[in-house]
């Protein structure tokens, strides 16, 4: 393999690594608050489709994110209220969230664009457009280096700066300030925030809602930078991916990044080459795609480190009279 | 007693959430232009009014009450098998090699080891998973999740790459010798005067799916092992302390459980398509959560439940071939019958206990 081929192939890392690092943070926010959310998947899907949706029908591709963020923030909204206010299992409403995304969407696409569940193919202006960074030009010819900042590093669109900021973000907001600590806290010990005087009910729905947002930006980047427009079930699995990211990174910031971008490098890789030939040995394409599942199975499995979730994950929290 | 009557935990409050999810239902499709009750009379008449329409019915029905088994046999023990998708997929590959490679002298043999082989894959792919669990604590939602991703991946390759006839283009195996063809509803019950069924896939793996119900039911409730598994799906300390082993009941519990979903494929493979596709599932599995959901965990639950979304399933067949209403129609009502039944259970149940305690108090 050269080296323009390796660096094509880190690009197409970086693209697709894009949407799962999005939604693995916006897991690790809604986990680390002890609100277990599998229905990434599904306010992805949502987000894709109301991004695409609104920016071909106005043209603006800004008027998309808006919509793709809304819709995703609303499915995090019943998320909240069943398993917040209500008490219910987080998991079926997660199910439950998934499915109603994957039908709503061909519905509404099928009302609005009759067009088989896709929304028309998005023209400039609705779509995010790839960013020169300053210099890429002039920097390319240096040997090295020069490629890879203008190959690598720039021409991407803007979500995909904004995901990667997302990760020192995350982890400034989580671990260096009164709200994450907080946050933190009420996925480890409710009790001991309620007691302290501070809202769980309160915590827990400001972290479902950045949950949607950063799921918004995932979903709005999918249909609106990494595709142009939405077909049916366009996340393809993409929200368990990140899930699976997410334990993999043992719920910390910084090792999403590593976890995403392994999963993007691996789905790069099945989608440019498609059996590879090891020398006699031939690896399947179907064994590169299962390959984020695997080794997520192997992960939890405890036989690579053990990833131990927040204590207080997925249990409803009861005041006690 | 601060709890409401039996019979209102039971009926009343899965018919209240019931009511919720269809009246969203219909503001949906009101939503989208439609007509609701021009929709649901086409239902209706699409898949009640005619024996042909109950032949799919009763067929999606069929594979439900499979997977809405495994789902309910798996929340007894508070397990939560989202895997039957992946596990009804490997259990249409045993299906699929029993039928294949023995040659059966007739079907009443073969559908018995079509059975037993697809329950062995599908419990199989479920005992990883539970291993898993009960081992090494690792969260069986997730491992399954990736098991139904896995096992998808797996079929494509053993489909594109060993089952595949030669020279043929689609992902799938041969043909299944006609001697393994089960009997259809219109085999059974047509007469040359009154032909029933015509054309309807429902076939003789119906009363497969009503056994297992009669045998789910003996098992939780008639047995030692039914009594261990509620016991440590109530609490797993206090079974732990009666000398119930956790990880017996995990995986015996989830063994089961995948059978159930793996037998699903009976009605599938070798009832319907009578070769292994590669889509043969269809999301049956995940529609047994909502079925399970639905019915309480209880067989005669799930066997009405099954029904029900057999009707849906093939209304909305009828509702996309003559309406402007696409099919994922059953796709949202499935995730607001999930969501209404399951996750805001609390929603409907608090009013309703409050409203029953109240009465009470004034009749005291």
């Amino acid at each position: 393999m050269d080296f323009l081929t390796l660096l094509q192939v880190l690009d197409s890392t970086v693209r697709l690594a894009t949407p799962l690092l999005l939604a693995c943070l916006a897991g690790l926010f809604s986990e680390r608050a002890g609100i277990f959310d599998i229905g990434l998947e599904g306010k992805m899907l949502a987000s894709a489709f109301f991004a695409a949706a609104t920016a071909a029908l106005t043209g603006s591709v800004w008027l998309g994110l808006l919509a793709g963020i809304a819709s995703s923030m609303v499915l995090s909204a019943i998320h909240g209220l069943a398993s917040i206010t209500f008490r219910g299992n987080q998991l079926i409403s997660g199910v439950a969230i998934n499915f109603l995304a994957a039908g709503m969407t061909v519905l509404i696409a099928q009302d609005w664009f009759a067009q088989g569940g896709r929304t028309p193919s998005l023209m400039v202006g609705g779509r995010f457009e790839d960013i020169t960074l300053p210099l890429a030009e002039t920097l390319a010819p240096v040997p090295i280096i020069g490629p890879i900042y203008a190959e690598l590093i720039s021409g991407h669109s803007i979500l995909v700066y904004v995901a990667f900021l997302c990760v020192p973000a995350t982890w400034w907001v989580l671990f260096r300030t009164r709200f994450g600590l907080r946050l933190r806290a009420v996925g480890e010990a409710p009790e001991a925030v309620d007691t302290a005087g501070v809202s769980v009910i309160g915590l827990r729905f400001a972290a479902v809602g950045i949950c949607g947002l950063l799921c918004g930006l995932a979903g709005a980047y999918l249909a609106t930078g990494l595709q142009a427009g939405f077909v049916k079930d366009m996340t393809a699995g993409r929200g368990y991916i990140a899930l699976a990211a997410l334990i993999f990174a043992k719920w910390r910031p910084w090792y999403a990044l590593w976890a995403c971008l392994l999963f993007g490098l691996l789905q790069a890789v099945a989608l440019r080459y498609q059996n590879i030939d090891l020398g006699g040995i031939v690896i399947p394409v179907q064994f590169m795609d299962a390959l984020p599942y695997i080794l997520t199975v192997v992960i939890l499995a405890g036989f690579v480190g053990k990833a131990i979730p927040p204590r207080a994950g997925g249990e409803p929290y009861v005041k006690e009279r | 007693m601060d709890r409401m009557p039996n019979w209102a935990d039971a009926v009343l409050v899965p018919l209240i959430s019931l009511l919720l999810a269809a009246i969203l239902s219909a503001g949906v499709i009101l939503a989208i232009g439609e007509s609701p009750v021009d929709a649901f009379s086409l239902m209706v008449e699409g898949a009640l009014m005619r024996s042909a329409g109950w032949g799919y019915t009763l067929y999606y029905a069929t594979n439900f009450i499979f997977t809405g088994l495994a789902v309910s046999v798996a929340f007894h023990a508070r397990l939560f098998n989202i895997g039957g998708e992946g596990q009804a997929m490997l259990g249409g590959l045993g299906v699929a090699l029993v039928c294949l490679y023995i040659p059966w002298p007739h079907w009443s043999l073969a559908i018995v080891a079509g059975a037993v082989g697809a329950a062995l894959f599908g419990a199989l792919w479920a005992l990883v998973p539970a291993y898993l669990q009960a081992k090494r604590g690792s969260h069986i939602v997730i491992t399954t999740i990736m098991f139904n991703f896995i096992a998808a991946a797996l079929l494509n390759y053993v489909l594109v790459n060993l089952l595949r006839p030669v020279g043929a283009m689609d992902p799938a195996t041969a043909r299944f010798p006609d001697a393994v063809h089960l009997p259809t509803f219109q085999d059974m019950f047509s007469t040359a005067a009154t032909p029933l069924f015509r054309g309807a896939p429902a076939n003789v793996s119906f009363f497969l799916a009503l056994l297992a119900c009669g045998l789910v039911w003996l098992l939780i409730w008639r047995t030692r092992l039914g009594y261990e598994i509620r016991a440590f799906g109530h609490s797993d300390s206090a079974a732990r302390y009666a000398g119930i082993s956790p990880v017996r009941i995990t995986v015996v519990t989830m063994l089961i459980s995948g059978g159930l979903a793996g037998m699903m494929a009976v009605n599938t493979t070798m009832g319907e398509a009578e070769r292994l596709v590669m889509n043969a599932t269809e999301g049956a599995g995940f529609i047994g959560i909502a079925v399970a959901l639905m019915g309480r965990n209880h067989p005669i639950g799930v066997l009405l439940a099954a029904i029900l979304f057999g009707f849906l399933y093939q209304g909305g067949a009828e509702l996309a071939l003559w309406t402007n209403i696409p099919r994922e129609l059953i796709v949202v009502i499935q995730a607001l019958v999930i969501l209404f039944t399951g996750a805001l259970d609390n929603m409907v149940r608090m009013p309703l206990e409050r409203a029953f305690l109240a009465g009470r108090k004034r009749r005291a």
